[in-house]
């Protein structure tokens, strides 16, 4: 989910329309347009665009 | 990039599982999937369908609901009993079939049963009801535990005096290394979930090709994730170079969520846990630090049950062995007659997450 706004420990997130209140204290360096995955409430971890890209590159290359 | 639509591409979906078709393995292969999650999108998007016949994809316990022990679900029941008490729980544990009832009965009984998205949820109910005893069921893997352990330690900043864990947590390491040491089952290859990586990080599972000799990659959850995470995979196996491959790099490091582990362990400690298909595994739950014990319903709230000698329905019930990636749930006599996701009769059943739910929805007519 994308991150809108960050208030204290917690961060408006959103996903389609669907918008929603995490707990980022997990995180404590992520900013608003990072991804995060959400679990239970809580962003858990980053999403890492270029690792992202590194997999699908990959994933074209098995091809 | 919004980390979905890329990797659920048909035209890569198909030209990857050419390339696993291409591998073309010899001979049974056994994949346990242990997440729930990688089951249900397996089915869900049809997978299954594309892959050899011959590659074998075992549900492990990777569902926590499925694997709460049945003493687990009574204690939570005999809960409910009390009137100072609000139970708060996720919502897939409202179905599960406890000896005698579920908490979807026991709620409708006494109305003192809430279903929370988040542990923080749990604390919003202790500030709401002061007057009353907020019992929170903890359940789940690391990924579940580090939020819960965040909840606790929020609920200590704030001094709340009213609200108590029931932990029936649990870790993923030590029930595939419990699984591994069983000689029932030939496993080729370990499917790693995903989220519980986040936090543990890949490196933990480097004991399964190092001390097993089996090969394990950690996967993400989109067809294309699970998909690649095959692929990497077979080929370790075809190759017998047994190694931690990590496809799911864009979430998961070698040594996870380091500020999560420390807050786990700041909270929780080892302890042994009730695995419902495998039994009591040593040291493979988490429960609340003495320092924490008084958010500790175990200790400030103690209930026993007595659990009664199983029925006759009780007796049929295979999810043991569907758990264990045994028998597959069409071999259950109960599956799809007695046991349905509406009715359901067995823990695997009832969670979206479980293997019998998963059958249910996309295989029981294929």
């Amino acid at each position: 989910m994308k991150i809108k706004s960050i208030t204290g420990d917690f961060a408006e997130v959103e996903s389609g329309r669907l918008i929603r209140k995490v707990n980022i204290k997990m995180l404590p360096k992520v900013k608003a347009g990072d991804y995060v995955i959400v679990h239970a409430g809580f962003a858990i971890e980053k999403i890492d665009p270029d690792k992202a890209k590194e997999t699908l590159k990959l994933i074209d290359e098995i091809c | 990039m919004k980390y979905v639509d890329e990797f659920r591409k048909s035209g890569l979906i198909h030209k990857v599982a050419g390339a696993i078709r291409a591998i073309n393995p010899q001979g049974e292969i056994n994949i346990m999937e242990v997440c729930g999650t990688h089951t249900q999108n397996f089915f869900r998007f049809g997978l299954d369908k594309l892959l050899p016949r011959n590659l074998n994809f075992i549900a492990g316990p990777g569902c926590p609901v499925c694997v709460s022990s049945q003493e687990y679900i009574d204690q939570a029941i005999a809960y409910t009993q009390d009137k100072d008490i609000i139970l708060v729980t996720f919502g897939d544990m409202l179905r599960v079939p406890g000896s005698r009832s579920s908490l979807e009965q026991a709620r409708a009984r006494r109305g003192n049963v809430f279903v929370a998205y988040s542990a923080l949820d749990a604390l919003s109910f202790a500030r709401r009801y002061p007057q009353k005893k907020i019992v929170f069921l903890a359940v789940g893997f690391e990924t579940t535990a580090s939020t819960i352990a965040l909840s606790i330690l929020q609920a200590k900043k704030e001094k709340l005096r009213n609200i108590f864990f029931h932990s029936s947590l649990k870790t993923i390491p030590i029930a595939i290394q419990y699984l591994l040491r069983d000689k029932k089952l030939s496993l080729s290859g370990f499917l790693c979930p995903g989220h519980v990586s986040t936090i543990i990080g890949s490196r933990a599972y480097e004991f399964i090709p190092e001390k097993y000799g089996i090969g394990c990659c950690v996967a993400g959850f989109e067809p294309l994730d699970i998909l690649e995470g095959v692929y990497l995979l077979l080929r370790q196996i075809v190759k017998k170079s047994p190694a931690v491959e990590n496809q799911y790099k864009r979430a998961v490091t070698g040594s996870g969520n380091l500020r999560a582990q420390k807050i786990i362990a700041e909270v929780f400690r080892q302890c042994d846990a009730s695995w419902r298909g495998l039994g009591r595994i040593p040291k493979s739950g988490l429960r609340l630090q003495d320092t924490f014990s008084c958010f500790d319903a175990q200790k400030m709230l103690p209930v026993k049950v007595k659990l009664p000698a199983p029925g006759p329905r009780a007796k049929k019930c295979r999810c043991a062995e569907v758990i264990k990636g045994l028998i597959k749930p069409d071999a259950c006599p109960l599956f799809s007659k007695a046991c349905s996701p509406e009715n359901p009769y067995g823990p695997c059943m009832v969670s979206a997450e479980g293997t019998c739910n998963a059958y249910y929805k996309y295989k029981k007519d294929a």
